[in-house]
């Protein structure tokens, strides 16, 4: 098989982007670097602009104000036929005249690629994909997850500088989007292809991409690895939007917060005085104990971990996250006594 | 499903209704166009062969049938790229296309004949007084056959996802419209090039009102002279667009076949 590495992955910087639609503004300065051959997802709930951001990178929107350049070329004013991207899309979107492999030489024949240099290319992207045995059957004939394969075969035919990705999985059921995502993540490594990911699944960014990007309002919250996205988060928005976090009453003083009576640091951004501390529940042990203060009121099994709630003797309810070998020691009525690990933790007003 | 023996009786005698409903009068044509004239016995094709054999009558049919084409390729190119272009681009004026194109359909072909009357004095003096000038006006009046029957097929399949695809992977708004639209509604234009045809074959008010010879305007004034003959014709027409109606079905079925979502 042909070296399929592009080699061709470019910067893409988007600077103060505006979008307005009347009185609503779906993108409100938005400024994001993605570097060369680097996968970013931009996460957020619906609304939050980040559509509105791949399609003006796309050039399938046009911003009200601001600038995209990639590879230090602006292309703001350039039209997305003249944008060397591919791009997957939410809803299906092959096209159902053709069959398989003509859909994936689609690009190239818009390129002006002659058929053997086209079948040739688009045969070596549907073996990426592992679909070359479906190369001559149409749309309807394939399921949703193939159709999604021959859609990301079809983007990265034509070599893009850039790979745009709008929620490509949300319609597949989950099984096969667990699958179809370490698939886009393999192949997007092999082909080192600059790739803006949208989506709204958070597991799903945090599993896929270099950098998240979390987005709330048409502005870029925090950008930022999915460690330190979800250890680090920069907002109140970000740690409340990113997985799951108690909201513990908290004293700060100097650089640490007293939570649940431990003196913990306290991140950047945090408020000062009495807050509320953002603690995940795996920063939370639960240790049995008669004389405990709090309350065991539920024990979940979720597997090899569970998750157990207690209740404070003011009836702030606490989530922790315990080997499920732990957890099912407990029963609901025991009394515990709560413990904080000494992370650092954001502290919010 | 079953269905009892008297709901098949009930079912073949319906039919059969209801053939004999459209067969029966078309019968009666045949046989009136081929009957020898007079008390003799006996058939005679003469009637059908008048249609090669009279200058006047075959020069109104080819010009009926190309009026026919002239007015489906103008109805396609005018129509197609205008509604893929306001439904992608401009929605918000789809309620006002919609309007115009159904705007015939409201106002009685007298009406519009006496109305355009004038624009076609011009259009005769400047593009010279064949009939295949009232191209124009017939497009006007398939406009809203022909919108229905290309609006019903643009909202089975998602237009603007596969239109972005396809600029995405560099293809320019012609190459959209011509390769990856058209051929995803090609029902609905075989549908909309269907009527036109039926309209156009059977169109008499525009045609006569304005002075020129259609096939229709022929066939009324044969029928003063030669009936037989006016009923020759008139079966030949209605054969031929009973023909297009079957390759049309067919054409259709083959693409559902191949996979597009017409």
């Amino acid at each position: 098989m042909t070296d399929l590495r592009t080699e061709r992955g470019l910067a893409v910087e988007l600077a103060d982007l505006t979008r307005a639609y009347g009185q609503v503004r779906a993108l409100d300065g938005l400024t994001l670097s993605i570097e060369p051959g680097e996968l970013v997802a931009l996460l957020g709930p619906s609304g939050c602009g980040k559509t509105t951001a791949l399609r003006i990178l796309a050039g399938l929107d046009t911003a009200t104000s601001g600038t995209v350049s990639v590879g230090g070329k602006d292309l703001t004013r350039v039209p997305a036929s003249k944008r060397d991207m591919g791009m997957v899309f939410q809803a299906y979107s092959l096209f159902p005249h053709m069959t398989v492999i003509d859909n994936v030489a689609f690009g190239l024949k818009m390129r002006g690629r002659d058929g053997a240099a086209r079948r040739g290319r688009a045969g070596d992207m549907l073996d990426l994909v592992g679909l070359a045995e479906h190369a001559d059957r149409y749309a309807h004939q394939l399921s949703g997850g193939q159709q999604q394969r021959v859609a990301l075969a079809r983007a990265l035919a034509v070599e893009p500088s850039v790979l745009l990705l709008d929620e490509p999985l949300s319609a597949l059921d989950a099984k096969v989007r667990v699958q179809l995502r370490d698939e886009i993540r393999r192949v997007q490594i092999e082909v080192g292809t600059t790739t803006l990911f949208v989506t709204h699944d958070q597991e799903e960014a945090l599993a896929v991409a270099d950098r998240v990007g979390v987005m709330n309002a048409g502005r870029l919250e925090q950008l930022a690895p999915p460690a330190e996205l979800y250890s680090a988060p920069a907002s109140r928005f970000v740690g409340e939007f990113v997985g799951l976090s108690n909201r513990l009453p908290a004293q700060v003083v100097g650089d640490t917060a007293a939570v649940l009576g431990r003196d913990v640091p306290v991140l950047p951004g945090s408020t000062t005085g009495a807050g509320l501390a953002l603690v995940r529940p795996e920063a939370v042990s639960v240790v049995a104990d008669g004389d405990g203060p709090a309350t065991v009121a539920t024990v979940m099994f979720l597997g090899p971990l569970s998750r157990v709630t207690c209740t404070l003797p003011d009836g702030t309810d606490v989530v922790a996250q315990l080997p499920s070998t732990e957890a099912l020691r407990l029963q609901p009525g025991d009394s515990v006594r709560l413990e904080v690990a000494a992370e650092p933790v954001l502290v919010i007003a | 499903m079953r269905h009892s023996t008297g709901f098949k009786v009930f079912r073949a005698v319906g039919l059969l209704l209801f053939a004999a409903y459209f067969f029966v009068p078309l019968l009666a044509m045949f046989d009136f166009s081929t009957q020898v004239r007079g008390s003799a016995p006996g058939r005679t094709w003469d009637n059908w062969a008048l249609m090669m054999t009279d200058e006047d009558l075959r020069s109104s049919i080819v010009a009926s049938l190309l009026l026919a084409l002239f007015t489906v390729l103008l109805m396609v190119a005018l129509l197609v790229p205008t509604m893929v272009w306001v439904r992608l681009r401009v929605p918000r004026a789809r309620g006002l296309v919609e309007f115009l194109c159904l705007l015939p359909l409201t106002i009685p072909a007298l009406v519009i004949v006496v109305g355009i009357s004038n624009v076609y004095s011009w259009v005769t003096y400047l593009l010279g007084d064949s009939a295949l000038v009232l191209t124009f006006a017939y497009v006007v009046l398939v406009l809203p056959y022909s919108y229905r029957a290309i609006d019903a097929a643009l909202s089975a399949i998602d237009a603007a996802t596969l239109s972005e695809a396809a600029r995405s992977l560099g293809a320019g708004w012609f190459t959209v419209i011509v390769r990856i639209i058209m051929p995803n509604i090609t029902g609905g234009i075989l549908g909309a090039a269907f009527i036109a045809v039926a309209l156009v074959l059977g169109e008499y008010v525009f045609a006569s009102l304005l002075h020129f010879d259609t096939l229709p305007v022929a066939m009324a004034a044969l029928y003063k002279s030669n009936g037989p003959a006016a009923m020759a014709a008139a079966l030949a027409s209605m054969l031929l667009v009973a023909v297009l109606l079957v390759a049309l079905t067919f054409l259709s079925r083959d693409r559902h076949k191949q996979g597009a979502s017409s």
